[in-house]
């Protein structure tokens, strides 16, 4: 069988930096090829390359890529153009960036049919409705006319998947095509990729930093490391029997199912492309890395199906099973720390001359929580549900339009945010955004202390290094500024900086979501073991059901600022009652085993907390759904005594 | 959207009254029409009867804000603030020093001056415009940086200097075109051909330099990417998907000033002998005929919150993001 | 004492600005994400030769800022009474290019007067050209002047050259022993460029500047090299005295838009609610009025101000002065807007990041929060603005100068200039040099400022940079 896409020695230099080193690769027709790596490891910037779309200042230096046996790198622009969009498309991250804001749908779509098959007029538009239902975009004829933003992430995916089609392209390249996506718009769109792929027998080259998208949908995986290929095989072998060291280290590196031990780490961070290597890229951070790792760079070993680039391998132990590790604190249910009832945000909507009220925007509504000492709760949900409202509201960070909050038995009033900012602390989303960049290390982990008055003034400085310290950072750490530190670090500071005042209950708002897999397995051996240590009761707000399982104790599941489901972590995960719960159960990508393909899928979008739908907000989207659950919201049903479910199906039998 | 358009006007109401409270201010008690008559007069070797006729013939000899002397209304119509500052919200704007209407004047000079500076306005447009895509076209060029070194000179000069050697040469040594005046009909191009050509060209510089940051900022997006991925040529997009994403702030920009253009160029005006509202208000100023000044600030504060209102329903206009929100 | 110190208000408030400036730069030298931007401003040529450029422009300024009054010769010691004419150290330090003054126009590097006058020749009385009572005035005859400027041309380039050799010399000698290298590998990195600061571009344009210097130096000596205006003054005087007007212009109005445009663009920013309705609704009225205009209404008070009270102004100097700081007050007054507009959307952007957040989470007081967290983070926003405004205030000097409602009419300034030999371009043959001369000096001020602007621009813009 020939290769449809051929890859050979591909070096790239953006701005004299070597972001491609040596890559090569074949994809079949027919075939995913899967690129796997963490953040900066230059596998977005192969696929530019093979598109000949680097951006300013970057240029292929060496390399051959050849499609069906035209060698692009040596094509005139003009012939270029014909390929691009032609016989080899591409799909971006950000749907919401990629799409020309002021041009609608249809005309978008157009320009690539007029393009590549000389459709216009009816004709395209034809072709173009077409294509948006091949992608699964509801009522295609009207879409066809909407701006980008008028849909939702979800649909814009598919109308870039969509355009990509128009020119009827032998090879597919999808960078991070879900990474911008919640879970449930994630598993619609990889199914459709997937199901495109059979019926048009096109090649896909996909671009990943997830192992569980890989899991599901390659059919050959290559992992990128540093600029290089560093391991190649079937994904078969590739998940049987990882063969580099870093391989193996990512899956350890995975919080998995049923398994709350301690998660392996990667030490160190990967390494910046600026300067010069000399050795093997990873033998620094690795643990079976010896004299010879760091002085010659390996070639490739073939093992069957698979080939890697290690001096060692073959002769690393054969991959551990994860010993199954002891849930920590299973003791019993400690006294509450943190109760709320009824909590409501709402966001007043005006409108008109006179800018009245019109109605309400409700993020938060009527959400009742209790959380015990040591003990971690977390609310999980998809974008714009109102979970971080919650959080932010139990710190009246946003003020709460009613409820009641009560931290370990005492009522938090407007007069007593001392006291409460004194008790709980928050830890944030964006490790970038949430450190000041001005402002020295040590200053922002005093900043809490001077404000609270936490202990004598002359102690402070000593508790700022007894903090670094305890969050694993370096003792220098204080005098520098945060730009100093990578996404893992900063994160460190910024769990330091709330643990400066010794709180006993933190919210961490997705503290791992912009991390890699091998630093964010760092940060949550950091939040057990500091829970261990202190006390700390945690309020994890996440939409990574995987994350979950690892920290909590129990979920909350939130659909439309409301709670629909509420248990024992272990049981809404691997029980849920809910048809919500079940979907985002099943919309997740595993990496052992595969999905069922009759796995639930969720249709549509989440609606608009502005206008909720009558009757139990899921309903448009159940696949139960019947005439009760249109007319009224269910309440609370017990499942047993600590699981709740907020279901009409479950209530009636 | 309807209400949103009255919203914005009813807006406007409070920021005219500001206006109108701070040029008041300005004029009538800061400067006290005493001070005004002493200028006007000469500093030196004036009487208090020479000081009283002129404010008598200037209707300045009646109480700021309350008349006590007269009775009913008139206690409040009679004052100075009524009948010259509260008056120009019914675009009564009474005389100037040489005695003519003020409104009037300002009707038969709004055409001459609109005859210079819309031309200026749609053609410099235009120009900047083609100048900027042309660097951005060839962005990382030696074309471009020397386009933008160009635009740095051509900003780095005043704009006299532009009008001095555009009536030295063109008018004056070439002897291609009339130097100044102004004629009606359709002889009025002969004269209004260079300063428009002039104003058109000092504003290359800052305007192109502009425009091009706004393209090149366009482009550094990803949709351009996206674009480019489906086989689009270069210049299809940057004519299709960087221009028509770039003209939003470009045309919004220029919008706001749409309606100052009644106005004119105070220097353009003076210098090419334009008798439009820009040397009216220049020879007001140099006269220290407060009247038209008075009544130039209210004009062009008006205009300019008209301006204001414009740009907003260009921008629902120009962007369907807005428009369909 | 020979002379009386006289401290104009401009003149305070320039060394004022300078101190602030000296306090700033201390402040960046110890904070490293400060300095690392004008790290990158130091490494790009065309910003570093601009900066030369209007380091020069500076100099001049400031020497033209420390003024004194000359005791007059026959009073006596215990009594004494000073002059009304104030002068400035600059003035002393050009010495007979104030002083020697013609009778009217006269064309640059010219030995006769630009006008015919009735001369006595040979006991005839003649129309003719007078010679020039200073300029040429070491000739003999016309046939001499060519020979002579090309020779005092040749001597300046000699000497500004060889100064500039010496200087670079000396300079290569102290930077290899500093850096411990030898003297020719360092010249091999200053030819390649491999020094880590703009070398070459910098090496050029001193000696650019020595050469012009020594040339001008030279020509002056016998010459007026720019000619001279209607009263025979010294154009190339004039152009340099006019130097410190454009600049008080363009600094001393920043520091009135400055607190002003902080203090209203971060306030409305991050209190928003109707506070932020009050400081918008300032703005737009301010914004709506046609500046020319209020500066008018405002310079027109000023001029009723000065007249009214005479005794508080000694000199013409001193009402001069008076008038041109209210004329930066009032354009300071009128410009803040654009600033504070795009303060404070910058402040909202800032608030609702999640470093304020943390902060308000700690309940830090807002005086804080924006002091520690939004002032820091939005500063490299004022001090684009702060260069980039800078041109645009030269410029203005000069329209406003034309309309009338400028500097003081006997204050040297480039608008004056202008506005005094536009007239005069009718004449035949044309008077030109007042105008060229002006257009230079302008030109070169604000194509530096401009050229720096864009250096300091590209490396303080954060969209630059990217996140770091």
């Amino acid at each position: 069988m020939t290769a449809l896409l051929e890859v050979r020695g591909l070096v790239t230099e953006v701005g004299g930096v070597r972001v491609v080193d040596g890559v090569s690769f074949e994809i079949a027709p027919g075939e995913t090829y899967a690129l796997l790596g963490e953040s900066g490891c230059g596998k977005s910037m192969t696929a530019l390359s093979l598109m000949r779309l680097l951006p300013d200042g970057g240029r292929v230096v060496s390399g051959t890529v050849e499609l069906e046996g035209t060698k692009l790198l040596t094509l005139p622009e003009r012939a270029m153009r014909q390929m691009r969009g032609g016989r080899m498309a591409m799909i971006f991250q950000e749907p919401m960036l990629a799409l020309n804001p002021v041009i609608r749908v249809g005309e978008q779509i157009g320009e690539a049919l007029a393009l590549h098959r000389n459709l216009t007029g009816g004709a395209a538009r034809e072709a173009a409705r077409g294509l948006l239902d091949a992608v699964g975009v509801p009522d295609a004829t009207r879409r066809l006319d909407s701006y980008p933003f008028e849909l939702s992430g979800g649909l814009r995916q598919r109308v870039m998947i969509a355009m990509a089609l128009a020119g009827q392209p032998e090879l597919l390249i999808a960078d991070e095509p879900t990474t911008a996506l919640d879970v449930t718009m994630q598993a619609q769109v990889l199914d459709v990729l997937r199901a495109l792929r059979r019926e048009r027998r096109m090649g896909m080259l996909l671009i990943t930093h997830d192992l569980g998208v890989v899991a599901q949908n390659a059919d050959r995986v290559g992992l990128m490391y540093a600029g290089e290929l560093l391991e190649e095989g079937t994904r078969e072998a590739f998940f049987a029997s990882p063969q580099h060291p870093y391989s193996r280290m990512l899956f350890e590196a995975l919080p998995r199912p049923g398994d709350s031990g301690r998660l392996a780490t990667i030490p160190g961070q990967v390494p910046r492309l600026d300067g010069t290597f000399t050795g093997c890229r990873f033998a620094p951070r690795c643990p079976y890395a010896v004299a010879r790792c760091r002085e010659e760079s390996p070639g490739w070993q073939s093992f069957g199906t698979q080939r890697v680039r290690c001096h060692r391998a073959g002769e690393l132990p054969a991959v551990d099973v994860r010993a199954a590790g002891e849930r920590t604190g299973a003791a019993p249910p400690a006294a509450p720390l943190l109760q709320v009832d009824g909590l409501k945000v709402h966001f007043p909507i005006r409108r008109g001359l006179l800018q009245r009220t019109v109605g309400y925007l409700r993020a938060v509504d009527d959400v009742s929580l209790v959380i015990e000492a040591g003990r971690t709760l977390a609310l999980v949900g998809e974008s714009g549900c109102g979970k971080t409202t919650v959080g932010k509201a139990l710190l009246h960070l946003i003020e709460p339009t009613a409820g009641r909050i009560a931290l370990a038995g005492e009522v938090v009033t407007a007069t007593g945010l001392q006291r409460l900012r004194r008790r709980s602390q928050m830890v944030f989303q964006d490790p970038f955004s949430s450190l000041n960049p001005r402002m020295r290390v040590a200053d922002i982990l005093l900043e809490g202390m001077d404000a609270l008055h936490v202990g004598e003034a002359g102690q402070r400085r000593a508790a700022v290094a007894r903090l670094l310290q305890q969050v694993g950072l370096p003792d220098d750490a204080g005098g520098r500024y945060p730009h100093a530190f990578s996404g893992g670090q900063r994160q460190r500071i910024a769990i330091a900086r709330a643990l400066a005042v010794s709180p006993q209950f933190v919210i961490c708002d997705e503290p791992t979501s912009a991390l890699d897999v091998s630093v964010q397995a760092q940060i949550l051996n950091l939040l057990k073991d500091l829970q261990d240590e202190l006390g700390l009761a945690y309020l994890f707000i996440t939409h990574n059901l995987a994350v979950v399982e690892y920290l909590a104790h129990r979920v909350a599941v939130m659909y439309l600022g409301r709670i629909v489901e509420s248990g024992p972590a272990a049981q809404v995960l691997h029980a849920p009652r809910h048809p919500y719960t079940q979907a985002l159960v099943a919309a997740v990508p595993r990496v052992v085993g595969t999905a069922a393909d009759t796995a639930l899928r969720l249709a549509g979008d989440q609606p608009s907390p502005i206008d909720p739908p009558p009757g139990c907000h899921f309903h448009p989207r159940c696949p139960q759904a019947d005439a009760r659950c249109r007319e009224t919201y269910p309440e609370a049903t017990q499942v047993d005594a600590t699981h709740w479910v907020r279901c009409h199906i479950i209530a009636g039998g | 959207m309807l209400s949103y358009i009255l919203r914005r006007l009813l807006y406007a109401i409070p920021i005219l009254i500001g206006v109108n409270l701070l040029t008041f201010a300005l004029f009538f008690v800061v400067n006290t029409p005493d001070d005004m008559a002493r200028l006007q007069l000469g500093a030196k070797h004036v009487t208090a009867e020479a000081i009283e006729r002129w404010k008598t013939e200037h209707g300045y000899d009646k109480p700021l804000l309350l008349n006590e002397a007269a009775t009913g209304m008139e206690k409040l119509t009679n004052t100075i603030f009524f009948q010259h500052s509260a008056a120009m919200f019914a675009f009564r704007f009474g005389k100037g020093d040489d005695g003519r209407d003020i409104g009037n004047e300002i009707r038969t000079r709004m055409g001459p001056s609109l005859a210079i500076a819309l031309p200026v306005f749609v053609i410099g447009l235009l120009v900047n415009i083609t100048f900027a895509l042309l660097m951005v076209f060839f962005r990382s060029t030696y074309l471009d940086l020397g386009g933008v070194v160009l635009c740095v000179m051509l900003m780095s000069i005043s704009g006299l200097f532009y009008i001095i050697a555009g009536q030295y040469f063109v008018a004056k040594l070439w002897n291609l075109l009339p130097i100044s005046g102004f004629a009606d009909g359709a002889d009025a191009l002969r004269f209004i051909l260079l300063p428009v050509l002039v104003s058109v060209v000092a504003g290359i510089g800052s305007g192109a330099r502009w425009y091009r940051t706004i393209f090149i900022e366009e482009i550094g997006k990803d949709y351009v990417r996206t674009a480019r991925a489906k086989g689009l040529s270069e210049v299809r997009v940057l004519f299709r998907h960087v221009l028509k994403n770039g003209m939003i702030p470009i045309l919004t920009g220029a919008v706001v000033v749409l309606p100052l253009l009644f106005m004119g160029s105070l220097i353009t005006e003076s210098f090419f002998g334009i008798p439009g509202l820009g040397s009216y208000t220049i020879d007001a100023i140099q006269a220290q005929d407060f009247a038209v000044v008075r009544a130039m600030v209210f004009l062009g504060s008006f205009l300019y919150i008209v301006g204001l209102i414009l740009t907003d329903i260009s921008y629902s206009w120009v962007d369907p993001r807005v428009r369909l929100r | 004492m020979n002379a009386q110190a006289v401290v104009l208000w401009t003149d305070a408030l320039v060394f004022l600005l300078l101190a602030v400036v000296a306090g700033l730069v201390w402040t960046i030298r110890r904070q490293e994400h400060l300095r690392a931007p004008w790290g990158a401003v130091a490494q790009r040529p065309m910003a570093m030769a601009a900066a030369l450029v209007l380091a020069v422009f500076v100099a001049i300024g400031l020497l033209d800022s420390l003024h004194y009054r000359e005791r007059l010769p026959d009073s006596s010691a215990d009594a004494p009474q000073y002059s009304v004419e104030v002068l400035s150290v600059f003035d002393a330090l050009v010495g007979e290019l104030r002083t020697q003054k013609e009778k009217t126009y006269s064309a640059p590097l010219a030995m006769q007067l630009y006008a015919k006058e009735f001369v006595e020749r040979d006991g005839v009385t003649v129309r003719d050209y007078p010679r020039l009572v200073h300029g040429g005035a070491h000739l003999a005859d016309a046939a001499a002047r060519q020979p002579d400027i090309v020779r005092r041309v040749a001597a300046g380039l000699a000497q500004g050259l060889a100064a500039s050799l010496v200087a670079f010399a000396a300079l290569a000698v102290w930077r290899a022993c500093r850096a411990g290298v030898a003297v020719s590998a360092w010249l091999d990195d200053w030819r390649a460029g491999r020094l880590g600061w703009p070398a070459r571009t910098l090496t050029g344009m001193v000696t650019l500047l020595a050469v012009l210097g020594a040339v001008l130096l030279q020509l002056t000596d016998v010459y007026h090299v720019f000619g001279t205006d209607k009263v025979g003054q010294d154009v190339l005087y004039i152009s340099l005295k006019s130097i410190r007007t454009g600049l008080v212009i363009g600094t001393l109005t920043t520091l009135v838009t400055l607190p002003l445009a902080i203090v209203f663009g971060i306030v409305a920013g991050y209190f928003r609610g109707w506070i932020d309705d009050a400081i918008q609704y300032v703005y737009t009225v301010l914004n709506s009025i046609p500046g020319v205009l209020l500066i008018a209404a405002a310079v027109l008070i000023v001029q009723v101000y000065v007249e009214s009270n005479p005794q508080s102004f000694d000199t013409a100097a001193a009402r001069a002065d008076i008038r041109l700081l209210a004329l930066c007050v009032i354009m300071g007054v009128t410009s803040w807007t654009g600033l504070a507009r795009l303060l404070r959307g910058e402040t909202l952007k800032l608030r609702t990041l999640d470093y304020v957040e943390a902060a308000r989470a700690f309940g830090v007081s807002h005086a804080r929060i924006i002091g520690r967290h939004v002032f820091p983070n939005v500063f490299h926003l004022v001090l684009i603005a702060i260069v980039l405004d800078f041109s645009g205030l030269v410029l203005a000097e000069a329209v406003l100068s034309y309309v009338g409602v400028g500097v003081d009419p006997t204050m040297h300034s480039w608008g004056n200039m202008i506005n005094g030999a536009r007239l005069e371009l009718a004449r035949e043959p044309v008077v030109w040099w007042q105008l060229g001369a002006a257009f230079t000096f302008m030109f070169a001020l604000v194509l530096a400022a401009n050229l720096f602007a864009d250096g300091v621009r590209d490396a303080f813009d954060p969209r630059m940079g990217g996140r770091r």
